[in-house]
């Protein structure tokens, strides 16, 4: 009972960290803007199916997707035992879920087999971190912290991973010799118990008790670090794919606030039609935290930091400033700076910084060729270069701020018709003497 | 062997003699006015001729759809044009639209419905693929004497709109000998044009853009490299003489292949 009531409390203590810390970066939301209806369930589900649980875009790097994608699928097997663990700590139950019968053998077994896979994908992960040199992880944005973070998050992993083969091995070991009844089968764990001959009965029932307390404990600790770290994919990454935009990658969106001012020039009288200021009008574009839109922020809170977009971004590969990567992490670190200052005084107020300019400069934001190679890229379909033209229209739209070719490109537009300075009467300049070969 | 001349049919003529094309031919900025992408537009037009394809083009009312301004984040300017374009069109009635240009055919496609102008946009090579498919546009694969051929993806065809399957099917049929660049289809690296960089000078870095694209299509050894835009071409070709292979290699458009292929 005692043993419950320990459980029961720091279960709480748990979900009362978790609800606490989510809370918060909830809050945020309310401070973004529209981005778009969500509709299309079963296109959304088809989506999630592929990219998030069939990990099509993990895949694209075939030797470390695949990784990847073990670690995955173990979680998602995992996962089952974990609940188990809470429910039967909760109620005194042991291994309560065993009444599936032939389905919880199978769970066991595939979460048996999958600890030691992820462990050692794990073990590869992180011996790429320490002793090699992998471009993608390096870039301005990746501070120290970064890398701590990344080494924090795969060491905790593995010890729940090295618990659960213990705690396995050790349950079985203690029945084993005790001659008690096996709940589920457990083919990784009997190999490697053969390998400790010797050991009492009471020992496994200790590594047994251990091993369930480390595992289930790191499993608590680590869901409230997640919020806190790049590792927070672990939960967003499944959402952010259903959430996923549908149009294809080559569209923007279109500005409402602009469309409505245009047809007003071409038809003042529309000026009557539409309704008036049911909108407020805001900034054009983004400039800070408050003019992304949710699906921007959404964004930013799933990004891993795993640099597949920076790595294909033909300005970044040539040297220039821009990384699509930082550009996410920008925004999360701008909206964790400004959003607690806008939910206590309003989302007026400022603290003199903003995205722009504070986080990402000008430089940057006019190095992207629009490309789409980094939302290509994304494994869990981040829209980097959305925000980046959005950011554009700010600079164009309220400071009419561009670099000059630019501003040339626009004043032609204006007046010939055409980027160049050309007039519209030599477009058919292309068309004299033309002549067929008769066949 | 005789030559016909052509006469590109403008909208406005047709349209006064009571006719109806069934496609308008946007031919683009690129088209109109840079040098080097007019031959690719008439190379494309002999085609449309040589099939018999029932087209017109706007001629002098053509104007920029929006796309780089757009793109740069003027999207006040973008919608003006994008409105008269759309003004334009539905006063002619158009209902399909053929473009050359990926810019314009991804702004046609997926950006001007937004502004209620919802036209059948099709671009040139989906065109030139249902011709060959359906063996009105008859080429082989001694068209080029097998002569060795890397294709280089625009975004805007390519990641943009999905379209990866055309391009290749057209090139295989001309040419038994068709490479591939490492970096192809969704994996492609953008030339460095896009995003309207096409009229600035890039940012500070230690390479441009379209001189790692251009390394990547001579790893191939192709001799001929194709290519679907007009800004691509602008890049790779540039990229061809500063690394003084323009003599050796040729950058050409899909369009002029076919039409040489077929000796139009």
């Amino acid at each position: 009972m005692t043993r419950q009531i320990i459980f029961a409390l720091v279960f709480l203590i748990t979900i009362g960290a978790f609800y606490y810390t989510i809370s918060r970066l909830i809050v945020y939301f309310r401070l973004t803007r529209p981005a778009f209806k969500v509709k299309d369930f079963g296109k959304r589900f088809g989506i999630m199916m592929r990219v998030a649980f069939g990990q099509t875009k993990i895949f694209r790097r075939p030797f470390i997707g695949f990784f990847h994608a073990l670690v995955f699928w173990g979680f998602c097997v995992i996962i089952f035992g974990s609940i188990e663990m809470v429910i039967d700590g909760i109620t005194g139950t042991h291994k309560v879920l065993k009444f599936l019968g032939q389905f919880y053998d199978i769970l066991i077994a595939s979460g048996d087999i999958f600890a030691i896979l992820v462990a050692l994908s794990i073990i590869i992960f992180l011996s790429r971190r320490l002793f090699f040199h992998i471009k993608r992880f390096e870039g301005i944005e990746m501070k120290r912290r970064s890398h701590t973070d990344a080494g924090i998050s795969l060491s905790l992993i593995l010890l729940l991973m090295i618990s659960l083969m213990t705690m396995n091995m050790g349950y079985i070991g203690y029945k084993e010799l005790t001659g008690g009844s096996i709940d589920g089968i457990y083919p990784v764990s009997r190999i490697l118990i053969s390998l400790f001959p010797g050991i009492a009965a009471e020992t496994f029932k200790l590594i047994y008790e251990a091993s369930w307390w480390t595992h289930i404990l790191t499993i608590f600790f680590f869901a409230n670090y997640l919020p806190y770290s790049k590792h927070f994919h672990v939960f967003m990454s499944i959402p952010n794919v259903f959430l996923s935009r549908l149009e294809p990658l080559g569209k923007l969106t279109n500005m409402e606030s602009i469309t409505r001012e245009v047809r007003l020039m071409i038809d003042p009288n529309t000026a009557f039609a539409a309704a008036p200021a049911e909108t407020p009008v805001g900034r054009f574009g983004v400039k800070d935290a408050e003019d992304v839109t949710w699906k921007n922020y959404f964004d930013s809170l799933s990004c891993t930091e795993c640099g597949r977009c920076t790595s294909v971004c033909p300005a970044n590969i040539t040297g220039k400033k821009l990384s699509p990567r930082k550009i996410m992490m920008d925004l999360r670190a701008r909206m964790k700076e400004k959003g607690p200052l806008m939910v206590k005084n309003g989302r007026d107020f400022s603290d003199n910084r903003s995205l722009l300019r504070d986080f990402i400069s000008e430089e940057e934001l006019w190095a992207c060729t629009t490309c789409n190679a980094c939302a290509q890229e994304c494994p869990v379909n981040i829209n980097h270069p959305s925000l980046i033209v959005d950011m554009r229209r700010y600079l164009v739209l309220e400071e009419a701020s561009a670099p000059g070719e630019l501003k040339a490109v626009f004043n032609n537009i204006e007046n010939n018709g055409a980027p160049w300075q050309y007039s519209a009467e030599d477009r058919l300049q292309w068309a004299k003497d033309l002549e067929i070969n008769i066949i | 062997m005789g030559k016909n001349k052509i006469e590109v049919p403008v909208m406005s003529d047709l349209f006064a003699r009571g006719e109806r094309p069934e496609y308008l031919f946007w031919v683009g900025c690129a088209g109109a006015f840079d040098d080097r992408y007019k031959k690719v537009v008439r190379a494309f037009v002999k085609i449309l001729t040589h099939l018999n394809v029932s087209y017109a083009v706007l001629g002098k009312e053509e104007t920029c759809t929006g796309d780089p301004a757009r793109r740069a984040g003027n999207e006040m300017l973008y919608q003006m044009q994008a409105m008269q374009v759309i003004s334009v069109l539905k006063g002619y009635e158009i209902k399909k639209i053929i473009t050359i240009c990926p810019h314009c055919f991804n702004i046609f496609k997926n950006e001007y419905p937004d502004l209620d102008g919802n036209f059948e946009v099709i671009s040139y090579l989906q065109l030139l693929a249902r011709f060959v498919e359906e063996g009105k546009l008859r080429i082989d694969k001694t068209s080029l004497k097998n002569i060795s051929v890397t294709y280089h993806d625009p975004c805007y065809l390519g990641r943009a709109n999905d379209i990866y399957d055309e391009p290749r099917f057209i090139l295989n049929k001309l040419t038994g000998n068709f490479v591939e660049m490492h970096r192809n289809k969704s994996f492609a690296l953008c030339c460095g044009a896009g995003g309207a960089q096409m009229f600035k000078e890039a940012e500070k870095g230690d390479k441009e853009i379209f001189i790692e694209r251009t390394e990547d299509a001579l790893k191939t050894g192709a001799s001929v490299i194709a290519t679907a835009c007009p800004f691509c071409m602008t890049m790779l070709t540039d990229g061809l003489k500063y690394k003084n292979r323009e003599e050796e290699i040729k950058n050409l458009d899909i369009a002029e292949l076919v039409a040489q292929a077929m000796d139009l």
